[in-house]
């Protein structure tokens, strides 16, 4: 078995390699066993960009993450992180890190947890209170920063997993599903936290699920499908096309399945929305329901969301 | 501060505020405290005539009854051992603990020795002052104190640090339960082993004393327990031992001589062979 990565490069800080990417892999593979992870991953992300990782559950997402932190080792191809190879130990100093398995050491404190993270990161002794502070006020515990872990709610101790990957200001944050036990506000929160990031120049590698939250802090995005991207882009470009809602009564599932040359249609019953149709088509559209004997009582075109723009690529992908 | 320090005294903050240290220590006061009491008992032993044991007989009966405590007591020692040291790794790797820590610029050969060096300072420490105390009560109650108390105390709580030494091995890779029950399993075979060496030798048979040569080169807590015991035992016993030879030595509760200084050297290479293993086991595990 092949040993997991943990090398320092003579020079390691990241400001030697300033203006490689944050992240760089060519062609990075991880099979377990006979099972294909994550099939041939090629990606750039600039420095201080906003990175959405997104795919299906299953997608390869968090195996991309953990190869790219070195807590698993490539199969094949090759990647750098701030521009020093993936496991280099000096380029953790700059790297903060949310795990999807978020778990910290319930009998200590949270000011106890941050400050083992400054110890392990590690950062200057003298920093470490201020650090502390901020982190703890950026992700509102500052009221339970003398409590127990162990007597978090899980919302609470994904909050205080995002202060750790905050601590020293890294120079890239990775995010693993950093919003899964978070209420709205909690949300709305992490979401104000990527920006301040971003705007900061810290890059961030969003790894969700969640396609509003993306669509919302994202620059460019990556869709990943059996371990292989299948898209990626800025918002810009993978958002071009126009979603088509019609609510319609009076048509059969055959008059519906007739309607699919039209583009993906998402089948709500009354509502189909067409996920990717040129508003050109819309009158086009409008008469065929009509010669099928439907009855259309709304159209309402809208911009495509990254839900539509998803779920049409996972389609393609299926076919 | 070292990450591997950092991470050793975060293990001991760990049994401390889980309250084993406190577990530990009530449990080992009420335990010398029951011993000093039935020690107490042999020196208010009389003979056939109604006249006092001569100190000779009391020290003897010292010195069994504190070899069969003390056998309870180092396995007791070895058994937490095993059963804290089974998830000390993969616990965490499974609950996600270590994920963010292992993020940070730490190699995993600083966790492994992290760990291994908390858990044994404290293995360390609760045998020598568990053992000093009922060194003491013992000494207290009869007036009988082992002729080798330092050396004792040192086997035994190597003992205990090959059992969470094996533990830790083997919850480098498999989960915490599995790994305490594989490596009690193997001290308790390697205790059984040693015994047939035992019989080996009383009956001057080669092949079955070969078995506890090499368990105790697999394993050599049942070797170090043999060193416990010949620390604890006086010299007039071990002279009648000796004078009966072969069948002298084939008692698994007495030694007729102290573990041989080739052995001795085996076990700090097994421990570093066991370290290293470990270091190289966790990593190459992906997590």
């Amino acid at each position: 078995m092949a040993e997991v990565a943990e090398k320092t490069e003579a020079a390691a800080s990241p400001g030697a390699a300033a203006g490689t990417p944050a992240v760089k892999t060519v062609e990075l593979r991880k099979k377990f066993g006979r099972t294909v992870a994550l099939a041939g991953l090629s990606m750039t992300v600039p420095r201080g960009e906003v990175f959405g990782f997104l795919g299906p559950n299953g997608a390869g997402k968090t195996t991309a993450v953990k190869l790219l932190l070195g807590l698993l080792t490539p199969t094949s191809g090759e990647g750098w992180l701030l521009g020093k190879r993936l496991g280099d130990l000096g380029t953790r100093r700059h790297i903060g890190y949310l795990p999807e398995l978020f778990r910290y050491q319930a009998w200590l404190t949270a000011s106890e947890v941050l400050t083992l993270h400054c110890e392990l990161a590690p950062l200057p002794r003298a920093s470490w209170k201020d650090e502390i502070r901020t982190v703890l006020e950026t992700v509102g515990l500052t009221e339970r920063a003398n409590d127990r872990v162990g007597t978090f709610s899980k919302g609470m101790q994904q909050r205080l997993g995002l202060g750790a990957a905050l601590l020293g200001e890294p120079e890239l944050v990775f995010l693993d599903e950093p919003t899964s036990a978070l209420d709205p506000v909690g949300r709305h929160d992490v979401r104000e936290i990527i920006r301040g990031l971003a705007s900061r120049g810290t890059a961030v590698f969003l790894n969700s699920h969640l396609l509003s939250e993306v669509e919302q802090v994202c620059d460019r995005v990556a869709v990943v499908d059996h371990g292989r991207v299948i898209a990626e882009g800025t918002m810009d470009d993978l958002l071009g096309g126009t979603a088509v809602r019609v609510r319609v009564a009076g048509l059969a599932q055959a008059d519906k399945n007739q309607l699919a040359k039209f583009g993906r249609i998402d089948d709500e019953g009354e509502q189909l929305t067409f996920a990717s149709l040129d508003p050109g088509r819309v009158p086009e559209l409008v008469a065929t329901i009509v010669s099928m004997g439907g009855r259309v009582y709304e159209v309402a075109p809208r911009h495509q969301t990254l839900e539509d723009r998803f779920l049409q690529l996972l389609e393609d992908e299926e076919k | 501060m070292p990450p591997f320090l950092v991470i050793a005294r975060l293990t001991i903050q760990e049994s401390s505020r889980r309250r084993l240290l406190l577990a530990l220590l009530i449990l080992t006061l009420v335990v010398v405290g029951f011993s000093a009491w039935g020690f107490n008992k042999i020196t208010t032993l009389t003979r056939a005539n109604g006249t006092p044991l001569p100190p000779e007989q009391v020290a003897l009966l010292t010195s069994q009854l504190l070899i069969v405590v003390t056998f309870m007591f180092s396995g007791v020692l070895a058994l937490s051992a095993a059963v804290v040291a089974g998830p000390l790794i993969s616990g965490e790797v499974e609950s996600g603990l270590l994920l963010s820590m292992l993020a940070r610029p730490v190699r995993r050969s600083e966790v492994v020795i992290g760990k291994w060096l908390g858990l044994a300072a404290l293995v360390a420490v609760y045998a020598a002052g568990a053992g000093s105390l009922e060194l003491g009560a013992v000494d207290w109650a009869t007036g009988y104190l082992p002729p080798h108390p330092v050396e004792l105390l040192v086997f035994v709580a190597a003992e205990g640090l090959v059992l969470l030494s094996v533990g830790m091995l083997l919850s480098t890779r498999l989960s915490g339960i599995t790994a305490g029950v594989i490596a009690l399993v193997a001290w308790l075979m390697a205790w059984i082993a040693g015994v047939v060496g035992d019989i080996g030798t009383g009956l001057q048979n080669q092949a079955l004393e070969n078995v506890g040569v090499v368990s105790h080169l697999l394993l050599p807590s049942d070797g170090l327990w043999r060193g416990a015991i010949y620390a604890m035992e006086p010299d007039t016993l071990i002279a009648a031992m000796r004078a009966l030879g072969a069948a002298g030595r084939a008692n698994p509760f007495a030694a007729a001589d102290p573990p041989p200084t080739q052995f001795l050297a085996w076990v700090v290479i097994w421990f570093a062979l066991v370290l290293s293993l470990s270091i190289w086991s966790f990593r190459t595990r992906e997590i």
